[in-house]
């Protein structure tokens, strides 16, 4: 029973870690699948957002921060959509893709201009210091932070708010349909800018919440935008257009990649995690190109 | 006027298969390698050669080698860095290890090293496309991050992992100067250049287009998708592993993986995009644009005038060059390249335009 | 119009780089400053950079310059790349009447591409408290000037100090949390061999850069509970190991960092959780030194600081501070030596090999306590090298030693054979110093 405490610890540590993925992953998943936008500049947006919200509460009160934010984020949402998307409407996706890459060039750069470069605390007012569980159990307990509950917590929120926005609300139906065929439900009077729109300022709230729960762990600042790079696997594995996917994807490259660093890292040099989870991708693409939720590719010539 | 091709009859298959079928396209051309060989190196100064064009030239290499792929055979890779860091461990390992070799053949060798790991890469390509293949490159260009940091053997167990390039001998010519440097470059780029452009006018070249317009399509009429994504890569790679081992050797002297690190793919990719994709010429004028780009924005408000804090101008930089990337895409998706083309056309009817 | 628009900007760029490579004629000493105010270290870039710039204007403003010429001071911002930094290195290098006085890179991968170009160029590469750990052997490394410490001094300094509280290492486990950079992997040889010397475990566990990911690497301390956890990271890395380590509950009064580790920007993000980690200093913090006063009245008070008075007197603008002052005082001695007004690289190097800092000159700079005296020699481009560990109170960082000097009799020969193995594989041949 005693070896079952490590392995159960790392793996409750590498979940949690996963949460935190699976948020970031969420706001591609959202944007890839309303407009067909692979959208590389969520890493930037959390960084954004994450700033904009500790910069603001330093002199406002915390609630009003947030909603500033949020308004900052949609005003955010609604510029790409104005500038960028329009303009290149009907371009390959690879296009698109770069140009997301040029959006975050000039929100990284933007970010820093206005709020700062320095590193910024972000107090939640959630205590840092580790619980313990089942100390009677295993020998000094299995380890949780509460940080880490609190972030799954919310993105657990967070996903059972957005489905149900999906499912039972008239744009949630709209959004499924612009996902679905983009030409067929602007035939049928669906008004294609408008749900843009309000699904990158979605987005942007998503980087919102995933800026806090990052920010809150590492302090804000500029590395925040680097946590794109860890979810672009967990989105390949979950299948792009797959929120449930996003969600298990982020789980299983979490768990998946703390137990390897922690068993097999060691005997191989240490800090594999860094590459395991592209790996893993890798692996399920060979097997299912789609990946695990995905829609299958049809092609016809 | 200036570009007219009237009264230039071709009148032999030779004549028709030239790369330079226009007069006026030879000596353009002539008179840009003459400027490149002779001109440069006698009035550029050393700060030119060694910051700007030297890399300037190991870049456009690169740029080639992704744009083989990329451009040509249409599968997205954003591990270029990858591939020219494992051209350049490969270099100095052969160099380390095998001292008799010559060092011509060990850069060789090392292009060869790479083109295999770019087979084994590119093995994925088979059932994975577009995006979901820019991802699986992604894996190689993290693994490689790390075999180069981690697996000591690599850096000869250097206790702080930065290696550094030997002695630049080539049969008894010592490359030292930045002007022997500046040349040495430039003779590869020329050749790669030259050994591309008649790659994609040949079969292999024809094929690789046709996987990249519709590779069902291409399969129908009798081209093995396997063979020539494969072939692509293995191509691509191996001009990718020349630049890194360049990159390396002659750029930087010695170096950490952090150099080749996926800031670098990006940075091709950039190239790629903006040069033009499908055309060589694109990517000489890609790795200029964003060679040359942030040096300039940085100097540029001292140039006029201005003085701006350091961290208003690296600001500065990040936005312009996000916004210049966005205003290229709407405006010419195409790439530089075709501007280029646009111009040309332009020459052929000026001073008449109708 | 798209046409015109790209030649007008080429033909700009064109004229501009040739425009860069030609000098400025004034008779003014060129100091180029190595920076990162942006990306993902700037929170530790800024501080340092604000302490030279802040420095060397009051110099200025003061006395008008070193031995009465100006100082021209201009930054680049390196990002902390290598290949941007080899790129501000040659564009600043051939600047000013003479070229550049001297380089620091602040970081260690600038300064391995920099090393063998700076012997070209004849110009001096001042690594204060980074580097290559072997550049302290001046016979090899002619042009490397690691002032008052190398990691591997720093690795020496810690053990000693853990030593002493633990009282005797014996049977101890300590565990290094490193950046996987050259940088991070400098101290793993000294402390490899003082595991054998004091009988310790060693453990080192790599972090990736950036350093955001250390949740595995905690949660395995957590579990093989070293009794010291040694720190060598900078930037984020270091903000996020104490966040981890409070994570997993492992005692912040175990933790040491390096002296890059154990700044403000380190322990602010991690709010009250912080209160206890310790780390080297190679220098106090606070702005009550007589030389902060002049930084503050002739740069401060005229409105032209570089950043928030407020700031003036943390660990790394005092950092800064010293390291432009050791700069310059390699000026003023070239000045001395050579009898010119603005000396070459070369000159400034004959500055820095007999630079010699009493403490009577320390305190006419009013650098009095912040550092100790420092000699420089032929043979050791160290000069010094002695720390102190400070402690965050929560509020301010607090000396819990005096200051410890590096074992140099242990560290000397090592030095000299890594040196000597250099210089072997680049065929140079070492000076004889006498």
């Amino acid at each position: 029973m005693a070896e079952l405490g490590p392995v159960l610890e790392v793996l409750l540590g590498g979940l949690m870690s996963g949460v935190l993925y699976s948020l970031v992953a969420l706001g591609f998943v959202l944007i890839f699948k309303a407009s067909g936008v692979f959208n590389f500049a969520q890493g930037a947006m959390v960084l954004f957002a994450a700033l904009s919200l500790v910069r603001l509460s330093e002199w406002l009160p915390f609630p009003v921060a947030i909603a500033l934010t949020i308004a900052i984020m949609i005003a955010l949402a609604w510029a790409v959509e104005r500038l960028v998307l329009r303009p290149l409407v009907g371009q390959h996706g690879l296009i698109l893709f770069m140009a997301t890459i040029g959006v975050t060039f000039f929100l990284d750069g933007f970010g820093q201009t206005i709020w700062g470069s320095n590193v910024y605390q972000l107090d939640l007012g959630i205590s840092a210091s580790p619980w313990f569980l089942l100390e009677n159990l295993f020998p000094g307990g299995i380890l949780v932070s509460p940080v880490d509950v609190f972030a799954a917590a919310v993105a657990g929120s967070l996903v059972l708010a957005l489905s149900i926005f999906f499912h039972s609300t008239k744009i949630g139906r709209a959004l499924r349909a612009v996902a679905d065929d983009h030409q067929a439900a602007q035939s049928v009077g669906i008004p294609l800018n408008q749900i843009w729109l309000i699904v990158w300022s979605t987005a942007g709230v998503v980087a919102l919440v995933a800026g806090m729960a990052w920010g809150s762990k590492l302090g804000v600042q500029f590395s925040l935008s680097f946590v794109a790079l860890k979810a672009l696997p967990v989105l390949i594995l979950g299948g792009l257009t797959s929120i449930p996917g996003a969600i298990l994807g982020g789980l299983i490259v979490g768990a998946g990649e703390k137990l390897a660093e922690f068993y097999i890292g060691p005997a191989i040099g240490g800090g594999i995690e860094y590459w395991f989870a592209y790996v893993l991708a890798l692996a399920v693409l060979l097997v299912r190109p789609q990946g695990l939720f995905g829609e299958k590719i049809i092609e016809r010539v | 006027m200036i570009y007219r091709e009237t009264g230039q009859f071709r009148t032999s298959y030779a004549e028709d298969q030239a790369i330079f079928r226009l007069r006026e396209d030879r000596i353009g051309i002539a008179a840009i390698l003459a400027i490149a060989w002779v001109g440069v190196p006698l009035l550029a100064d050393e700060y030119l050669l060694r910051a700007i064009l030297i890399p300037f030239l190991i870049l456009s290499l690169a740029a080639i080698g992704l744009n083989l792929l990329l451009g040509y055979c249409g599968q997205i890779s954003l591990g270029t860095g990858a591939f020219m860091a494992v051209g350049a461990y490969s270099a100095y390992n052969l160099a380390l290890r095998l001292p008799e070799l010559p060092l011509l053949l060990d850069f060789f060798l090392a292009g060869l090293i790479a083109a295999g790991v770019g087979i084994v890469f590119g093995l994925p390509s088979f059932r994975i496309k577009g995006l979901y293949l820019a991802v699986a490159t992604l894996a190689l260009q993290f693994f490689a991050d790390w075999a180069f940091l981690r697996v000591r053997w690599f850096t000869n167990y250097t206790p702080s992992g930065s290696v550094t390039a030997p002695v630049l001998d080539f049969f008894g010519w010592v490359v030292d100067t930045e002007r022997e440097k500046y040349w040495l470059c430039l003779a590869f780029v020329c050749a790669i250049a030259l050994l591309a452009k008649n790659l994609v006018r040949s079969r292999l070249g024809r094929s690789w287009m046709a996987i990249r317009d519709m590779d069902i399509a291409a399969e129908i009429i009798g081209i093995r998708p396997m063979h020539a994504k494969l072939s692509a890569f293995a191509v691509s790679s191996f001009v990718a592993g020349l630049a890194g081992v360049l990159w390396a050797f002659v750029h930087l002297g010695s170096w950490e993986p952090l150099a080749f690190s996926i800031d670098m793919s990006f940075r091709l990719l950039f190239m790629v995009i903006i040069g033009g994709m499908g055309s060589i010429l694109g990517s000489f004028l890609g790795a200029a644009f964003i060679t040359i780009l942030p040096i300039f924005l940085n100097q540029a408000p001292a140039m006029i005038g201005i003085r701006l804090s350091t961290a208003m101008v690296s600001h500065l930089e990040f936005m312009i060059f996000g916004t210049l990337i966005v205003l290229f895409l709407i405006w010419e998706p195409h790439g530089l390249a075709r501007l280029w083309q646009i111009g040309k056309e332009k020459m052929r009817l000026w001073p008449f335009p109708y | 119009m798209r046409l015109r628009f790209l030649t007008a900007m080429y033909a700009g760029a064109a004229a501009l780089a040739v425009l860069a490579g030609s000098a400025s004629a004034a008779e003014t000493i060129y100091y180029p400053s190595l920076v990162y105010r942006s990306g993902p270290y700037a929170p530790n870039g800024i501080p340092f950079a604000n302490g030279v710039a802040d420095y060397v204007a009051m110099i200025n403003a003061r006395d008008g310059g070193v031995g009465g010429v100006k100082i021209e001071f201009e930054e680049c911002e390196t990002g902390y790349a290598t290949d941007r930094g080899v790129e501000c290195y040659e564009r600043l290098k051939g600047k000013g009447a003479k070229g550049a006085i001297a380089f620091s890179p602040l970081s260690t991968g600038i300064t391995f591409a920099l090393t063998e170009k700076v012997a070209v160029d004849k110009i001096p590469l001042q690594t204060m408290g980074y580097g290559r750990s072997e550049s302290a052997d001046g016979r090899v490394f002619t042009w490397n000037f690691p002032l008052l410490g190398t990691y591997w001094s720093a690795a020496d300094i810690l053990i000693q100090h853990v030593n002493k509280i633990a009282g005797g290492l014996q049977g101890k486990k300590i565990t290094l949390v490193y950046h996987d950079s050259p940088y991070g992997k400098e101290p793993i040889p000294v402390l490899q061999e003082h595991a054998q010397r004091y009988g310790y475990t060693f453990e080192a566990i790599p972090v990736t850069h950036p350093g955001v990911e250390q949740k595995a690497a905690w949660l395995k301390i957590r579990q093989t509970r070293p009794d010291f956890v040694f720190l060598w990271g900078w930037g984020v890395m270091n903000s996020t190991a104490i966040k981890e380590a409070v994570a997993v509950g492992y005692p912040r009064e175990r933790m040491y960092g390096v002296w890059w580790a154990a700044a403000e920007p380190d322990v602010r993000p991690a709010g009250d959780d912080a209160k206890g980690y310790q780390g080297l200093a190679l220098h106090p913090a606070g702005a009550d030194y007589p030389v902060h006063k002049d930084i503050l009245k002739y740069v401060y008070d005229a409105g032209k600081g570089a950043g928030k008075r407020e700031e003036v007197g943390e660990v790394l603008y005092n950092r800064g501070m010293i390291d432009a002052m050791l700069k310059l005082e390699a000026v003023r001695n070239a000045q001395k030596i050579f009898n010119v007004k603005v000396p070459t690289g070369e000159q400034v190097r004959e500055g820095y090999e007999r630079l010699e800092l009493t403490a009577q000159r320390i305190k006419e700079l009013g650098f009095e306590g912040l550092i100790t005296p420092i000699k420089v020699s032929c043979r050791d481009h160290e000069g010094s090298r002695k720390a102190r560990i400070h402690q965050w109170d929560g509020k301010k960082w607090v000396f819990v030693s005096d200051w410890i000097e590096a074992n140099n009799e242990y560290l000397r020969p090592k030095v000299e054979a890594a040196a000597m193995a250099y210089a072997k594989e680049k065929g140079i041949t070492p000076r004889t110093c006498n």
